[in-house]
């Protein structure tokens, strides 16, 4: 699978056109298993940024906070679909699935959730579109859940699996991070469907595709999973 | 600027110091040259794609204008291009201060000398000298080094509003480093469009950006 295959055939004509690649050869355009110079070359460069960024993560610094007053209302919606097709899980039969370097397999309902200690954040919510909302969520730090289930965390990655098909994975430095929480509300009331019902992962120091919502599966892995959005060409690591 | 006024015909002594043997773009500044106008048009193409994915203003760039096809194909261009304008810059910054280029070419500008290039320029009474940059020109090559600079760091800010907070504070924030990195990019634009117009008047100061040029081959036409 090429990562950027649906734009491969368009990005190397535009580097062509502007000369940058005109000296390397040619290849199979139509052949998935044959990425071309240009899909190498930035997966080359969106690695090195990958290390860039892990490079320049401080797990001390804060991402900002704000006031009550400055939340976004109504909350916007995003997805890669429509607001009318968010799952709809049943939090009574909802488990939290966990596999990987952890200890405590056995899966979570939600009222173990709530019962561990809760934090509440107003933070800022920045898109890779470029836009940017104000949110306040609480839940679970996910440190404090990392350590409840007895997770290595020497391991290189957090993986999530959503409801809706959704994937992500993200670094085990960012997982850490204080402000890093399984958000079980959004708003001073339990998420719902389109906000991501019953938890989701919320990250203030990446960008929002890397928040994902409607968990069903956690996993602590040292193989790179990489993601939905990732896989397609967005930066893994997507930091803030 | 008139084409047709060549070096020949300016007053003696006018470019005395300069030898008529020496290269006029040196190769260090030939290459940095043409590498940074590669970096400069992948980040600008990149960069309008990035800003139609969440505009901010009422209106979008024309696709074909874009590079990237679509957000992510932009980014990855963008974050890849941006490396090399930051390496190929800074070489430049360095190059140009340890030979005296800046010192030597660019400066000094005065209000005053800027005031009476560019009415001169007006008028078409500015020759164009090979070898000598009029106060108009190193006011405008000043300015869009320092937009570049400017680019670099309000385009910072924009990809790392959290860890590099203090730069994202200095500027005003998420929104305003973008609306800043758009209008460093629209007077690197600007600048882009003069440059290009003036070669076109000029066009025979575009063979010595490409194979280096003698003062004293300009002279003999």
């Amino acid at each position: 699978m090429t990562v950027f295959n649906s734009s491969r055939r368009k990005l190397l004509e535009r580097a062509l056109a502007f000369g940058a690649l005109s000296l390397l050869p040619g290849c199979d355009f139509d052949n998935v298993h044959h990425p071309d110079l240009a899909d190498d070359f930035l997966r080359l460069m969106s690695g090195w940024n990958n290390e860039v960024q892990a490079a320049l993560f401080n797990p001390r610094t804060l991402a900002p906070t704000f006031k009550p007053s400055q939340i976004t209302r109504p909350p916007r919606f995003n997805a890669f679909y429509d607001i009318s097709q968010a799952p709809h899980v049943d939090v009574a039969t909802w488990r939290l699935e966990l596999s990987g370097q952890i200890g405590a397999k056995r899966p979570w309902r939600i009222d173990r959730l709530r019962a561990l200690p809760q934090e509440s954040q107003i933070t800022r919510f920045i898109c890779v579109e470029g836009w940017r909302v104000i949110g306040q969520w609480s839940g679970v730090p996910l440190r404090h859940f990392l350590r409840a289930v007895d997770a290595d965390t020497r391991a290189h990655y957090v993986a999530f699996r959503c409801a809706d098909g959704y994937f992500t994975s993200i670094d085990m430095e960012s997982a850490l991070h204080p402000q890093t929480i399984l958000a079980l509300d959004f708003l001073g009331a339990p998420l719902t469907a389109p906000f991501g019902a019953p938890v989701r992962l919320r990250i203030p120091t990446k960008l929002g595709f890397k928040n994902p919502k409607s968990i069903i599966a956690m996993e602590v892995t040292n193989k790179w999973t990489g993601g939905y959005w990732a896989n397609q060409g967005y930066n893994w690591f997507s930091g803030s | 600027m008139n084409g047709t006024q060549v070096a020949a015909t300016l007053p003696a002594g006018r470019h005395r110091d300069i030898p008529a043997s020496k290269v006029i773009h040196p190769w260090p500044l030939r290459v940095m040259h043409w590498l940074n106008a590669v970096a400069i048009i992948m980040l600008i193409g990149s960069g309008w794609q990035i800003y139609n994915a969440s505009p901010f203003l009422p209106f979008t760039f024309p696709e074909w204008a874009t590079i990237g096809e679509w957000l992510g194909g932009a980014i990855a261009w963008h974050l890849a291009a941006i490396w090399l304008l930051m390496l190929n810059g800074l070489t430049y910054l360095i190059w140009g201060f340890v030979r005296g280029h800046f010192r030597k070419k660019l400066w000094p500008v005065t209000p005053r000398a800027v005031l009476h290039d560019a009415w001169a320029a007006l008028r078409f009474r500015l020759p164009h000298e090979v070898g000598v940059y009029n106060a108009v020109q190193r006011l405008l090559y000043l300015g869009v080094i320092a937009l570049g600079i400017l680019a670099v760091l309000s385009g910072l800010a924009v990809w790392k509003p959290v860890q590099l907070w203090p730069l994202s504070d200095l500027l005003g924030g998420f929104f305003m480093s973008r609306i800043v990195h758009f209008i460093a990019m629209t007077g690197i634009a600007l600048f882009l469009a003069v440059h290009l117009l003036l070669v076109a008047l000029v066009p025979h100061v575009l063979p010595p950006m490409i194979i280096g040029g003698h003062l004293e081959d300009l002279e003999t036409h």
